[in-house]
């Protein structure tokens, strides 16, 4: 399978790699949002961190990923994208953006599926520990 | 060193430069039909399948008249599954308990999908799971054996972990209980001592390109005495064969498939004995530098040349686009088509995050040590990169069991 060129460049320079701590520091951390999506016998995990700021704009972000080439590019891409919008904002980020920008073939939608939950995954997280978290904000439905 | 470095022999070969050296009067001036009874050009032809006839049985003990020759091991397990199994059925078609053949989870496709078919058809068919390391016993073999078991078909040498089942004893169980044996030898033959008569095999499968010989050959050991192994013929049309497999000769890949048979036969102690250092080379190396780093299949019955690897929390694919120098395969899912991993390194009941952290590499007559030093540096370093990036790798180091957690499936 050929990449596209931007896949093997988030490849080879993965953006905003790591964590803002071991997992169970990063639990208590109210400021930090954290999503871990999918499996490591489906050979995929995408872990994705968030710190937002008092103004509910998010300040930094990391990503770890395990996963083929595709699946780094994309939650190394989200990290690019998320990084100094509200959360909200954040939220808006839907997979087919990412598709687009990384030139992902059909085979490899799932891994930008992957990157649009670890967001709202995390954002759930970080508004469950604030206590802001809607009725309307869970329950998604998973549709893949 | 010339890139990208080939370490994918199981897959296939390149021809050798004597097979080619061999094949070549038979395009532009032996050009005649071996099948061609009445001409100069016919007889000629017809020669050089004999000489081929004689080098393939040469190579596994057999007799010329036990070779038939197909299209590569694919036709061959067909036309031995689909034809022991329609000679010896108990019943005619139409009917159900037609007879019962005993096989195993990770065989070849090439010989399962015939097997299902089989199913289909009217006949049963036991699977077996081999152990976790790979091997499947002559007791396994017993303890499935029924009164009405037709055929077992087991593959000598596995194709993706290289593991080696004890084919002496398995022929020997099926011998007692009459049943037919088949066994696809295409990662065995050509590679390590095969004799037939030994080994008590009936039917046997194996492949020209991956012993250094053309595409698209290959050939069907058919016993001949003590017992006859008769086959319903799966193509049929002129005859040729001896009615077993019909249509004209590929003569120019025939003789090149003979030719890289004796070739085989002259060098394969030397060949193996090499290809082994090296192949241990390459384990023990990567072994030495990273944790985690675990061979699948069992630790010594295994094929000199072909090691399958898997590196912990990383992830197959990831780790080939790091390697792009080194050609070879994973049992990612990411690799194939149908986004499920290797079914074999699954049927070894050891989990699927191992199978889409593995890497086959398989090595051949023109592998160096060289290479191998580059593979390992070159692999060393793709895992390295890789295990930074891993959120598995992290757990690991906090010391959780990654497989005690609940993860939120897709």
């Amino acid at each position: 399978m050929a990449y596209s060129e931007k896949v093997i460049d988030h490849y080879q320079n993965p953006r905003n790699v790591g964590s803002f701590g071991a997992s169970n520091e990063v639990k208590e951390r109210k400021d930090v949002g954290v999503g871990i999506v999918g499996a490591p016998e489906c050979g995929d995990v995408m872990q994705l961190q968030i710190k937002v700021g008092d103004d509910g704009v998010i300040e930094d972000a990391k990503f770890k990923c395990f996963g083929c080439g595709s699946a780094i590019a994309s939650s190394s891409l989200a990290t690019e994208w998320i990084k100094g919008k509200s959360v909200d904002e954040a939220l808006k980020i839907k997979n087919t953006r990412i598709v687009e920008e990384l030139s992902l073939p059909p085979v490899k939608i799932h891994c930008s599926v992957l990157a649009e939950d670890s967001i709202r995954t995390a954002i759930e997280d970080y508004k469950r520990k604030n206590g802001k978290l809607d009725e309307a904000d869970t329950g998604h439905a998973h549709a893949h | 060193m010339n890139f990208p470095i080939y370490m994918d022999n199981a897959s296939t070969t390149r021809t050798d430069p004597r097979v080619v050296e061999a094949m070549l009067p038979y395009f532009t001036e032996i050009y005649g039909n071996s099948a061609s009874r009445n001409h100069a050009f016919g007889w000629a032809a017809e020669a050089g399948i004999d000489r081929a006839r004689e080098q393939a049985a040469s190579l596994i003990g057999a007799g010329p008249k036990e070779i038939v020759w197909t299209s590569g091991s694919t036709e061959s397990n067909n036309l031995a599954i689909k034809g022991a199994a329609q000679m010896y059925a108990k019943a005619p078609m139409g009917e159900k308990s037609r007879g019962h053949i005993i096989t195993c989870i990770i065989e070849h496709k090439a010989v399962l999908d015939p097997c299902k078919r089989l199913e289909r058809e009217g006949f049963d068919v036991t699977y077996l799971e081999p152990g976790s390391d790979g091997i499947v016993t002559a007791d396994l073999i017993r303890a499935a054996m029924r009164d009405d078991t037709i055929l077992v078909t087991i593959m000598w040498a596995n194709n993706e972990i290289g593991t080696i089942n004890d084919i002496r004893s398995i022929g020997a169980v099926c011998r007692e209980h009459g049943a037919v044996f088949h066994t696809d030898a295409t990662q065995w033959v050509g590679k390590m001592p095969t004799d037939v008569e030994r080994d008590n095999v009936d039917l046997m499968s194996w492949s020209s390109h991956k012993i250094y010989g053309p595409g698209g050959v290959g050939a069907l050991y058919v016993r001949r005495r003590r017992p006859r192994v008769r086959l319903q013929a799966q193509i049929d049309g002129g005859g040729h064969e001896r009615g077993m497999r019909s249509g004209t000769l590929n003569v120019s890949g025939i003789v090149g498939f003979g030719a890289a048979c004796e070739i085989c036969e002259n060098e394969m102690e030397s060949e193996g004995e090499r290809l082994l250092a090296l192949r241990l080379k390459l384990e023990n190396g990567l072994k030495g530098l990273m944790d985690v780093v675990e061979v699948n299949g069992h630790s010594e019955r295994r094929l000199p040349h072909l090691t399958n690897i898997s590196f912990g929390f990383v992830e197959g694919e990831s780790l080939m686009m790091g390697i792009k120098d080194i050609a070879c395969s994973s049992g990612s899912a990411c690799t194939s088509a149908s986004l499920e991993p290797s079914y074999v390194l699954k049927g070894l009941g050891l989990g699927d995050e191992l199978a889409h952290s593995s890497l086959r590499l398989s090595l051949g007559r023109w592998s160096t040590e060289e290479e191998v030093d580059f593979a390992i540096n070159s692999i060393h370093q793709a895992v390295e990169h890789l295990r930074v990036l891993s959120p598995l790798f992290d757990l690991h180091n906090e010391g959780i069991d990654i497989t005690k957690i609940v993860w939120q499936s897709h």
